[in-house]
């Protein structure tokens, strides 16, 4: 029978939430990681049992934690981050050049054919991997090193390399995105890396469409049409039609273009989902009113969602890798607050409910489909 | 035997509960008595000292006979009393954040 299982990273631990196919009722396990803030977590989509986790601590460091069989059971693996080479300078907030230093992991990617092999996005911003399950991670240095690293910016909530996207076509093609440095593309399996940005507007920054230095928040893509990108960029909402190359914005009526994640729905390519945030310097929803838009037509024409959703004195915030889509015939989203709250729609968001109201503040939230 | 004792969530980490106890050849330093933790608990590598610089981890610190080692060289002998197991080596995480 299938089901769906969500894994939820918390800034005191993980939570596992699992249901049928119906999506009503759901068992929910944890805190597993207790007292730790677990920023990720993701499955293999070529083995759903085999999990990574990204735990960490300001006292502890960072730890990388391995399940084999769906999240019953976890074993700590390997934890060693270590640039390659010398590792140089990017800028601080001040512009002077600050030396790169390995904080945590913010986003875990698992191979879509090998269970093995897992990519890490990790602040100070680089991408890593591990074939080995975990074991031991290596960078992949093009990235950092294709020429423009000693120019990017810290974002507010750090320097920090938070999207991974393995394109399901061009098995050497991957998309990471940067805050506050902007997209990268790599077609030849992240041996080198171009900036992917140009239609990017930041009127923060000096040139406001530079080639790189803007704070790119999430990007999305449909596997049946891995050349088409949904990016939630700190204001604006954007789509690529070639696989990043050139950027148009699909704001259209959106109340406000500030959000932080998007996703994409799991059997509709043009449908896709935001959750518009006040502004940069207010997180949290406009006039309370917790609202998920949905455009139909891959951006410019938004709906809201609001069927379960609290539509007053609500000022939470929903983060960039605290919303998923799941992909059974009836498409399921969901998201999590940093109040605590995860919500779930069974039917692509016509309709909310929360499926638990009172966990520490979420921080991802991934689905897998079971079968 | 080195007796040690370890902060709530590396005990935990290290499925533990007490003390661990470590065989350190030699006088007992903080750094001998380091390696032997990660070298019996390889998890712990990394969360009490950098995996390449050895530094200390900014919010943990090391104790011994009520004396405060964080800010020794790592490898100032450690006292009698924990060489002879009579008192433990104490690593401690700081009282700090929510």
């Amino acid at each position: 029978m299938s089901g769906v299982r969500l894994l939820v990273g918390t800034r005191k631990g993980a939570f596992i939430l699992t249901s049928d196919g119906k999506r009503e009722r759901w068992d929910i396990t944890g805190p597993h990681f207790a007292g730790w803030e677990t920023y990720h977590l993701k499955g293999s989509p070529a083995d759903p049992n085999r999990l990574y986790a990204s735990q960490s601590t300001g006292w502890f460091g960072q730890l990388i934690q391995r399940s084999n069989d769906g999240g019953k059971t976890w074993e700590p693996v390997g934890n060693k981050f270590v640039y390659e080479g010398v590792p140089g300078t990017h800028m601080w907030y001040d512009g002077t050049p600050h030396p790169w230093k390995f904080a945590r992991v913010w986003h875990l990617e698992p191979s879509l054919t090998d269970p093995d092999t897992v990519y890490a996005g990790v602040e100070d911003a680089a991408l890593f991997r591990s074939t080995d399950a975990g074991q031991n991670w290596e960078e992949l240095p093009g990235l950092r090193g294709h020429g423009s690293g000693p120019s990017w910016h810290p974002g507010a909530g750090g320097m920090c390399l938070h999207t991974i996207i393995l394109d399901p076509t061009h098995r050497n093609r991957m998309f990471v995105a940067i805050s506050a440095a902007g997209a990268f593309r790599s077609d030849d399996a992240g041996e080198t890396w171009k900036p992917i940005n140009r239609g990017l507007k930041s009127e923060g920054i000096p040139n406001p469409n530079a080639e790189v230095g803007h704070c790119v928040h999430r990007i999305a893509m449909h596997k049946s049409r891995p050349e088409v990108l949904f990016m939630q960029k700190h204001w604006d909402v954007m789509r690529s039609n070639d696989a990043g190359d050139t950027w148009q914005e699909v704001s259209g009526n959106l109340p406000t273009d500030f959000g932080f994640p998007i996703d994409v729905h799991a059997h509709e390519p043009e449908t896709i989902y935001v959750v518009p945030i006040k502004s940069d310097s207010e997180h949290f929803p406009l006039d309370g009113k917790l609202r998920v838009y949905r455009s139909k037509s891959g951006g410019n024409e938004w709906e809201p969602l609001t069927k379960g959703l609290p539509q007053k004195d609500c000022y939470v915030n929903v983060l960039r890798d605290a919303m998923a889509v799941d992909s059974l015939d009836s498409c399921g989203i969901y998201f999590g607050t940093t109040g605590g709250q995860v919500y779930a729609s069974a039917d692509a968001g016509d309709n909310w409910a929360p499926i638990v109201r009172d966990l520490p503040a979420v921080l991802s939230v991934e689905a897998q489909t079971l079968q | 035997m080195i007796r040690v004792l370890l902060p709530a969530h590396l005990k935990t980490l290290a499925r533990v509960t007490g003390e661990v106890r470590v065989d350190v050849p030699g006088e007992p330093t903080v750094v001998s008595v380091l390696d032997a933790i990660e070298a019996s608990y390889p998890m712990l590598q990394g969360t009490i000292r950098d995996h390449v610089t050895q530094e200390r981890r900014p919010f943990v610190r090391f104790f011994a006979c009520e004396e405060d080692y964080s800010l020794e060289p790592p490898d100032t002998p450690l006292p009698n009393a924990v060489a002879q197991g009579t008192e433990p080596f104490l690593i401690v995480g700081a009282m700090a954040g929510g």
